[in-house]
């Protein structure tokens, strides 16, 4: 076989291949500003996970608020200074700023950055057959500018007028006005540069992830070839590209109505006792702008969680996907209507009415090929042979949150039965479970899974089966209640109800929800023990040790720059001969021609064999003398 | 001293933790297992099932036996239908959720690992794939078609019988406007013109203005349509008046409106709940700073016939602040201290003045 082959091969010959000089170099070439793949990718996800930990932090101190509102939060002091009130409360505008923080934090640094920065920078090249990305400058700028933007937040978290606090979405007026609210002053300049710097690291990344797919694709490696993985990260990456700019354009004009006097999004406004000169301006069209990127960024945040699964759900349920020309169609499907749905968020702005019917029917729409997902995935495990592995639990959790979050999708984007629903706790159900956990989860399926890859070590599989089942069944405890709070009326963002009759009940259901986000963020730390115990001493993995049909396993277990010694491998076949009728082993990787299966081969597949000794016998005959 | 006592206890157990991590790992490392497939492999496909069945148990109960403390009764006419809606929709998706969370559940408890079993190769199949890609199909466009249907009627223009009400948002509390019972109209508003008493920011050169009065509670007639003129001062806010299934952001530098109808008074829902204390209440639902929880304002609906008794007895914002009478104009001076019953009205001078006026 392939990976037994190379596995020879570099034991063999250790160094003798021309891409293995480069690694020779100093501690500050090889881990700080490298632009090898793997470590930027690795970088990523250190830096994702730091930040994960912080939003985690952030959404547990205001659950604390919300759980327990009579509780004396005094002991917060040592940490939160002057943000806690006289009485031992936290302060109603650091709330927000919790709120606020917890959002932008989760969405972009931990989801768009942790997530589809690791895993797009780790699994493209090793995927597609790549000695790197087609620029590794620009990846590795890309890192830095994130660093550097991440820098930016973090500091916001310790200024004295505190963080940005207008919620992550940052309306105009409010995020405008210092006058309005604290945050809106230092806290949110230093939010915009944040963003404007994130924009700038993920255009560079997406560019390079693009072009990598395109343009880098080993012998063999058709479109059809490719691993979901690979076409969901080609998608997330174009989404990005497309939708970012307009985002940066959005900031750029709100910096403008901030600092110089300009009236975008500002108009008729009286506040702290004066008129303001500003006239003219829309707060609606600011809405639209954010949402143009905010729509499009729940399948940035979304699709690589989704490839990933599909990739793991394969793997351990030794069966090809199901489905996987309608799985990359109905990522296509998704992609394209993610970019036409923005206004569903904007129903009861003040938007025209007509506006929002379009919106409506183009929402449901998009439900079509998200059901199609769930339904393929299902069918995947349908008669598999399945092995739940740390990863496997995980994408199974990813599609039991994608179904409950995606479905409570049909109330929301029905615009007449949104007027009840926006803005409340139902909403905060809804995304959390179907953008905010089926993601996270993604992410946590993906490093169990390539941890192996990534550091040539396993992880623990009981402790990752523990984090599993706090996790999942802690984040159902904080989630699902909310659907019966928010349908109650409660709105969102509210530092308490009780100024409320209407909303003056369910103080059981809060306290639940806070005691499990309590649970399940202490559970992260069984991850996090378990992530760098294992890093040093966990046990050595074998180069496939998932027995997984994919590129990257046919590296050495710990790959060098360059990822293959010698020969790139050429591609055969697809990445998802599982269990084929016929063949000894129950997974072929995509190295092995078919002309050594003819034991296993479909009719039309034999046809090929022609094809594969014409374009590339020289390769094959050089494989075999190994 | 206790915290130490407890920090102690705290890194005691995890130490303790910690070493029966390490003991087992060593006894793994020593055991002669070479199995592709964990010991646990069975427990998580219990655990699965054992999930399923419960959360799905729980589920059912709660939203059964909680039923009245989740639902907020309705009290507008298009809130039943929007109601309706969210049902038949709940109804979809829960029977949806249950067959597809069952399936899966079960299929990770049926098909769990087996050393001598053989995964199926199964790759694709099109009628599979074009059936279920035309189920959801088909029950989408039928919520939308239902969807649409309704949004129209809601977001529809207001009968010209629509009786009109301002609310404005401001940091961190709401003002109502009612047009005066002479002229039915609200006058107009310029933001420039706002100060600490005229906090509408009232124009008073529109003789609209004149009889507009300021309400220190929602005051809505049931049974008659009203149609909400939403303003904001300052920045963003929300009108959400939960129990009649209203919505509308309030933004400054633009006028957004809802219309709906209530149908039951205060006085029914309070007998219709057991609860005397009921109250209608009115929220905020955009984040608007530091206090957006608080901006709590109290919604009274009666019959019609009291609402007009009422609406009869309220004083003139300009009648209240009488001071402002030197920014009316003054050939409308006159006019102004009798439409906003300043002066007592003796019918020959309004007519006479009236004439005047609209002669201009």
């Amino acid at each position: 076989m392939a990976t037994a082959d190379i596995k020879v091969h570099t034991d063999a010959h250790p160094g003798d291949h021309d891409q293995d000089h480069e690694h020779h170099g100093n501690f500050w070439t090889n881990y700080i500003f490298c632009e090898d793949h793997k470590v930027i990718a690795k970088q990523f996800l250190i830096t994702g996970m730091a930040w994960a930990l912080i939003g985690g932090i952030l959404s547990v101190i205001f659950r604390l608020q919300l759980g327990f509102p009579e509780a004396s939060l005094e002991w917060l002091r040592p940490i939160l200074g002057g943000w806690i009130t006289a009485e031992g409360k936290i302060d109603s505008e650091f709330y927000l700023a919790l709120v606020t923080m917890h959002g932008t934090i989760m969405v972009f640094f931990v989801l768009t950055a942790g997530l589809s920065g690791t895993f797009s920078n780790f699994l493209i090249p090793l995927q597609v057959g790549a000695r790197d990305m087609a620029s590794g400058f620009m990846n590795m700028l890309s890192y830095w500018f994130f660093f550097l933007s991440s820098c930016f937040m973090f500091t916001s978290l310790f200024i004295s007028t505190g963080p940005a606090a207008g919620g992550w979405t940052v309306y105009p007026p409010l995020s405008a006005l210092p006058q309005a609210i604290q945050g809106s002053g230092l806290g949110m300049t230093l939010w915009l540069i944040s963003m404007a710097l994130f924009i700038v690291s993920t255009l560079l990344g997406g560019i390079n992830y693009i072009t990598t797919i395109i343009n880098m694709r080993t012998q063999g490696m058709s479109f059809t070839r490719m691993p979901l993985t690979i076409w969901a990260f080609f998608f997330t990456a174009t989404i990005g590209l497309l939708s970012f700019p307009v985002l940066f354009g959005a900031a750029l004009l709100l910096i403008f109505d901030r600092s110089f006097g300009t009236s975008f999004f500002l108009s008729d406004i009286f506040i702290g006792g004066e008129a303001l000169p500003h006239v003219g301006g829309s707060a609606i069209l600011f809405q639209h702008l954010f949402w143009f990127l905010g729509h499009p960024e729940v399948y940035i945040v979304l699709l690589p969680a989704l490839g990933i699964t599909s990739e793991i759900i394969a793997t351990n349920s030794r069966k090809p996907i199901f489905g996987y020309k309608a799985m990359v169609g109905s990522m296509l499907f998704i992609t394209i209507l993610s970019f036409v749905v923005w206004a569903h968020h904007m129903f009861v702005t003040g938007m025209n009415p007509f506006l929002g019917s379009i919106f409506t029917l183009l929402t449901l729409i998009i439900a079509v090929p998200s059901a199609v997902k769930i339904f393929n995935y299902v069918t995947t495990l349908w008669k598999g042979n399945i092995r739940f592995t740390a990863a496997m639990l995980f994408s199974i959790g990813l599609v039991s949150f994608f179904l409950t979050g995606g479905i409570t999708g049909l109330f929301l984007g029905n615009s007449a039965v949104d007027i009840q629903l926006h803005d409340t706790y139902f909403v905060v159900a809804h995304f959390h479970l179907v953008m905010g956990s089926a993601s996270f989860f993604g992410m946590m399926a993906g490093i169990y899974h390539w941890f192996p890859k990534m550091f040539g070590r396993m992880m623990d599989e009981r402790l990752g089966g523990i984090h599993f089942w706090l996790t999942f069944v802690g984040v159902y405890m904080v989630f699902f209640p909310m659907h019966y709070i928010g349908i109650a009326g409660f709105p969102r963002r509210y530092y308490s109800w009780t100024n409320f009759e209407t909303f003056n009940s369910f103080h059981d259901l809060n306290m639940l929800v806070s005691v499990a986000a309590i649970v399940t963020l202490a559970a992260q730390f069984i991850f996090l023990f378990n992530f760098f115990y294992s890093i040093f001493r966990g046990r050595k993995a074998s180069p496939n040790p998932w027995s997984a049909t994919t590129l990257e396993w046919t590296t050495p277990r710990l790959p060098q720059h360059g990822n293959w010694p010698g020969e790139i491998p050429t591609v055969y076949r697809w990445p998802y001969d599982y269990s084929k009728p016929g063949s000894k082993e129950d997974y072929i990787p995509q190295t092995i021609p078919y002309s050594e299966t003819p034991e296993s081969n479909l009719p039309h597949e034999n046809d090929l064999i022609k094809l594969e000794m014409g374009n590339s016998g020289a390769i094959v005959a050089d494989e075999k003398k190994h | 001293m206790m915290n130490l006592i407890i920090g102690f206890g705290v890194v005691l157990v995890l130490v303790i933790v910690f070493m029966i991590f390490r003991i087992t790992n060593l006894v793994n490392l020593v055991k002669p297992d070479k199995e592709s497939v964990s010991a646990g492999n069975g427990i998580h496909a219990f655990l699965f099932m054992a999930f399923s069945v419960l959360s799905l148990v729980g589920f059912f109960w709660y939203s059964y036996a909680h039923f009245n403390s989740y639902t907020l009764p309705v009290a507008s006419e298009h809130g039943q239908i929007t109601d309706h809606l969210f049902w038949i929709t709940m109804a979809i998706c829960v029977v949806a959720f249950s067959i597809i969370s069952i399936a899966m559940f079960w299929f990770t408890y049926k098909y769990q690992y087996h050393k001598d079993r053989k995964a199926s190769y199964l790759v694709d199949n099109h009628t599979l794939e074009i059936v279920w890609t035309l189920i959801p199909a088909v029950v989408m466009a039928l919520l939308i078609f239902r969807g649409l249907r309704v949004w129209n009627e809601i977001t529809g223009p207001a009968s010209k019988e629509a009786m009109v009400v301002e609310l404005v948002g401001q940091q961190f509390f709401w003002t109502v406007r009612y047009p005066g019972p002479t002229d039915e109209a609200l006058g107009k508003i310029d933001f420039r013109l706002i100060d600490p008493n005229n906090d509408f920011g009232l124009d008073l050169t529109d003789k609209n203005s004149f009889d507009d009065f300021k309400s220190a509670d929602l005051y809505l007639p049931a049974g008659q349509e009203v149609l909400l003129k939403i303003r904001a001062k300052d920045v963003l806010h929300s009108v959400f008046l939960p129990h009649f299934r209203v919505k509308m952001d309030a933004v400054p530098g633009m006028l957004t409106t809802f219309k709906f109808t209530a149908t039951k008074t205060t006085e029914q829902m309070r007998s219709e709940t057991g609860n005397p204390n009921f109250n209608y209440e009115m929220a905020c639902t955009e984040i608007c700073g530091k206090g957006h929880f608080s901006m709590r304002f109290k919604v009274i609906v009666v019959e019609a016939e009291e609402y007009k008794k009422w609406r009869i007895v309220q004083d003139s914002w300009l009648k209240l602040n009488p001071d402002y009478l030197k920014m009316v104009p003054e050939n409308l001076r006159e006019y102004a201290q009798i439409k906003s019953g300043m002066a007592p009205d003796n019918g020959a001078a309004e007519h006479g003045i009236l004439q005047t006026v609209s002669n201009r």
